[in-house]
């Protein structure tokens, strides 16, 4: 279980995350949504331990470990993912030698053997079947020259290699035009489990068509202002953001808290 | 056609997570200098200066004939009238050049070693903890090594197995006794005397090196490599290097060069010629890990160094590879004279600088026979506050009908003070010529890394997983045994990188 407690962050002293608290129960798929600029991100990017961003207050238990005591590549092995919003080109690394990289960093750490080439081989050419990936992507060099569907598509092939217990996926739907997105939720779906949580953060209600959350969440200057059901998602997409912002959302929000 | 403008790339700074690179370049950055020790040994060294009478003294301890002491002192006197180059992209404090040591050797029984048994253990030990064993048993499988050690060459190996296909691999100064007649033919042939500054200095007091000839239509059955080490304080290293493959032979030679840690800067001065006859193919790759000074640019071997090929036959094919990981100033442009038609002339380089590192290299292409090809894939990698620049020149002569050329030239920035430089000149005078010129710059990004630590790859990792993809074309140029060794080098692991 995630458990962040009045978390503060900021860049170059600009506080951006201001007393965010959140729960997320093994199993359970939360969505976050907001406006531009609430600190979506942010909070993507510091749960991953991006030390551009400075925790200045708050704690995140994470299974009754200091989650943010943990440098980034540690959180991975133990099991944090994010699929990042822009995924970012590696040139001159094939994709495949870094793949293969990072789940045997995975498994390593997990006490579980190394996959040689061929076991990763076999593994990843159907977990990309499963993505509807070409095989041609693992002889290519990290994300390049990968449009934005195949970007997002390969965030999803690494997330169901490494097998996370807690997958943060940053706006995985932007860019995308329907079909590709119908592909990227139908491999996330794919990927529900009891043991996995998954915080999915996006701008529109549309991916959560597609990924039905448990819980919904909206994030405002900071701070979740309001929490409630699939219903949540509808709500805002009818009313906007500003109905949040105006106060009439908000003065629901210590009613939502905790919840 | 044009000649690109000079690109100048200087990293922006950046302020955001020093911490995150700062640990993870930094650990990368800060590998240990592991070819730095010292050997202990009675030496014969002449004292420091230059003057006629050092050239002469050198020329009587090799024993030399008339004509090459003659040859000496032309280039000498040509030397005096010389100035140092200054269009290099680098700078330091004029080099002093009467405090240099022009002749430092092992003491030895009178004309050195006849075989390994007569050695100095203490030398062997040297060699063998740079990872060159030299004795038979522990021998680099495959590879003859010419190991040279300062001024004198102290040991070549499977010189009998070789002689066997009527192939001489042997040290510079036993040529000019056993083959005369060849070094008298080839040596100066491709690097004149009075080419250059520094070329001209190495004609007048080159010490030793290796010599190459390979006979009509033999191909050389194992690696030909030399290993240069500079071993005694004050001391310039000037070798000379001739390789000769006549009509269909080939030939693939390596050389590795390394050097004790000094506060004080070293210079090391060589001259390599390559002659490649009708359909002859010479490959010369070179791992170059001279000391570099240390972080504050502190000592460091000064390289400045002339190689060059010549296609003189038709269909010949020289090929030249370096990674250049070492000194503090590399000054270098191993190149190729395409004489005859058809033939082929390669350059494929990694040249990393860092601290206070400064490289200025590249190659020339002259092309002049018909139809002859060149490429030019040349790697920069510029961290700390190195400098790293290419310099290349293309020239297609007015009877060169039917030349091309391709050139990409890649600048990796690590960190946000180093500086990259790419100055290619191209100079087309036969309208049929083709030539094409790419270059790029990245920078290794926190993103990137953040991006592979956020995957459970370390950031060190990450680094040498860039830095070796980036190389990559290059690496696959070298000979296996070299190949290793310049992962090493980099700090980069090649396992599985070849999608």
């Amino acid at each position: 279980m995630l458990k962040i407690d009045k978390l503060h962050a900021a860049v170059d002293g600009k506080a951006i995350l201001n007393g965010l608290d959140l729960e997320v129960k093994d199993g359970e798929v939360h969505a976050i949504m907001g406006p531009n600029g609430s600190g979506k991100s942010t909070l993507a990017q510091v749960l991953a331990g991006r030390d551009t961003f400075e925790v200045t207050a708050g704690s995140v238990d994470w299974d009754g470990t200091d989650l943010l005591a943990l440098p980034a590549e540690e959180r991975a092995r133990a099991g944090l993912f994010l699929a990042f919003q822009y995924p970012v080109e590696i040139p001159g690394v094939s994709n495949a030698y870094f793949l293969k990289a990072a789940v045997n960093a995975v498994r390593r750490h997990r006490g579980l053997s190394e996959y040689d080439a061929m076991d990763f081989l076999s593994r990843v050419k159907a977990e990309m079947k499963a993505v509807g990936m070409r095989e041609e992507f693992l002889y290519r060099s990290v994300n390049e020259g990968f449009s934005g569907g195949e970007k997002k598509r390969n965030e999803v092939l690494q997330m169901a290699l490494l097998e996370p217990k807690l997958a943060v996926l940053d706006e995985t739907d932007s860019g995308l035009d329907i079909d590709a997105l119908k592909v990227v939720a139908e491999g996330v779906n794919r990927l529900r489990s009891p043991e996995r949580s998954m915080i999915v953060i996006t701008h529109y209600q549309r991916l959560l068509d597609y990924i039905v959350p448990d819980r919904v969440h909206v994030l405002s200057k900071g701070r979740i202002v309001r929490s409630g059901g699939r219903e949540l998602a509808l709500e805002l997409e009818q009313h906007g953001y500003g109905w949040i912002e105006s106060g009439a959302g908000a003065a629901q929000a210590a009613g939502a808290a905790g919840g | 056609m044009n000649a690109p403008t000079p690109v100048t790339t200087p990293a922006s700074p950046k302020s955001a997570s020093a911490a995150t690179r700062g640990d993870a370049l930094g650990a990368f950055l800060e590998q240990d200098y592991t070819a730095g020790f010292e050997t202990r040994l009675e030496t014969d060294t002449v004292p420091k200066g230059l003057s006629e009478d050092t050239i002469r003294l050198i020329s009587a301890r090799k024993g030399e004939p008339d004509w090459l002491l003659d040859w000496r002192l032309e280039a000498y006197r040509r030397w005096l009238t010389m100035r140092p180059p200054t269009w290099a992209a680098v700078s330091f404090p004029p080099v002093d050049f009467q405090d240099i040591v022009y002749y430092s050797a092992p003491k030895s029984k009178k004309d050195g070693p006849k075989s390994l048994d007569e050695v100095d253990p203490e030398l062997l030990r040297t060699f063998e903890k740079l990872g060159v064993p030299l004795h038979e048993r522990a021998r680099l499988a495959g590879v003859a090594v010419d190991a040279v050690f300062d001024s004198v060459s102290v040991a070549t190996t499977f010189q009998k197995e070789l002689g066997e296909h009527g192939i001489v691999f042997c040290s510079f100064s036993e040529a000019v006794k056993t083959h005369p007649e060849l070094v008298r033919q080839y040596l100066g042939s491709v690097v004149p005397p009075g080419d250059n500054f520094y070329a001209a200095l190495n004609s007048a007091v080159f010490s030793d090196g290796s010599f190459v000839f390979i006979p009509k239509g033999v191909k050389c059955p194992m690696e030909l490599s030399t290993y240069f080490r500079i071993n005694a304080r004050d001391t310039g290293q000037f070798e000379r290097t001739l390789i000769i493959a006549e009509e269909g032979a080939s030939v693939s030679y390596l050389e590795g060069c390394t050097a004790p840690m000094r506060d004080e800067n070293q210079l090391h001065a060589a001259v390599v010629e390559l002659i490649a006859l009708d359909d002859a193919k010479i490959k010369y790759s070179t791992v170059q890990n001279w000391y570099p000074g240390d972080k504050d640019g502190k000592g460091g071997i000064y390289n400045f160094v002339t190689k060059r090929g010549d296609c003189r036959g038709a269909r010949s094919h020289i090929s030249w590879t370096q990674v250049e990981t070492g000194s503090a100033i590399t000054w270098k442009y191993p190149s190729v004279i395409l004489r005859g038609d058809d033939s082929v002339g390669d350059f494929h380089s990694v040249a990393l600088t860092n601290n206070l590192q400064q490289a200025d290299t590249g190659t020339k292409m002259i092309h002049m026979g018909r139809n002859t090809r060149s490429t030019i894939l040349s790697k920069g990698i510029s961290a700390g506050r190195g400098s790293n620049t290419f310099r290349g020149l293309v020239r297609v002569t007015p009877r060169a009908e039917g030349a091309r050329n391709y050139t990409q030239c890649d600048s990796l920035l690590i960190g946000d003070r180093c500086a990259a430089h790419t100055f290619p000149t191209i100079e087309a005078r036969n309208p049929t010529a083709r030539v094409e010129h790419e270059a790029t710059t990245s920078r290794i990004g926190e993103d990137q890394l953040f991006y592979a630590m956020q995957r459970g790859i370390s950031a060190e990792d990450a680094v040498s997983m860039i830095v070796n993809g980036f190389c990559r074309e290059v690496f696959k140029e070298l000979p296996m045994e070299f190949a290793v060794e310049a992962q090493k080098l980099l700090g980069v692991s090649l396992e599985g990188s070849v999608g």
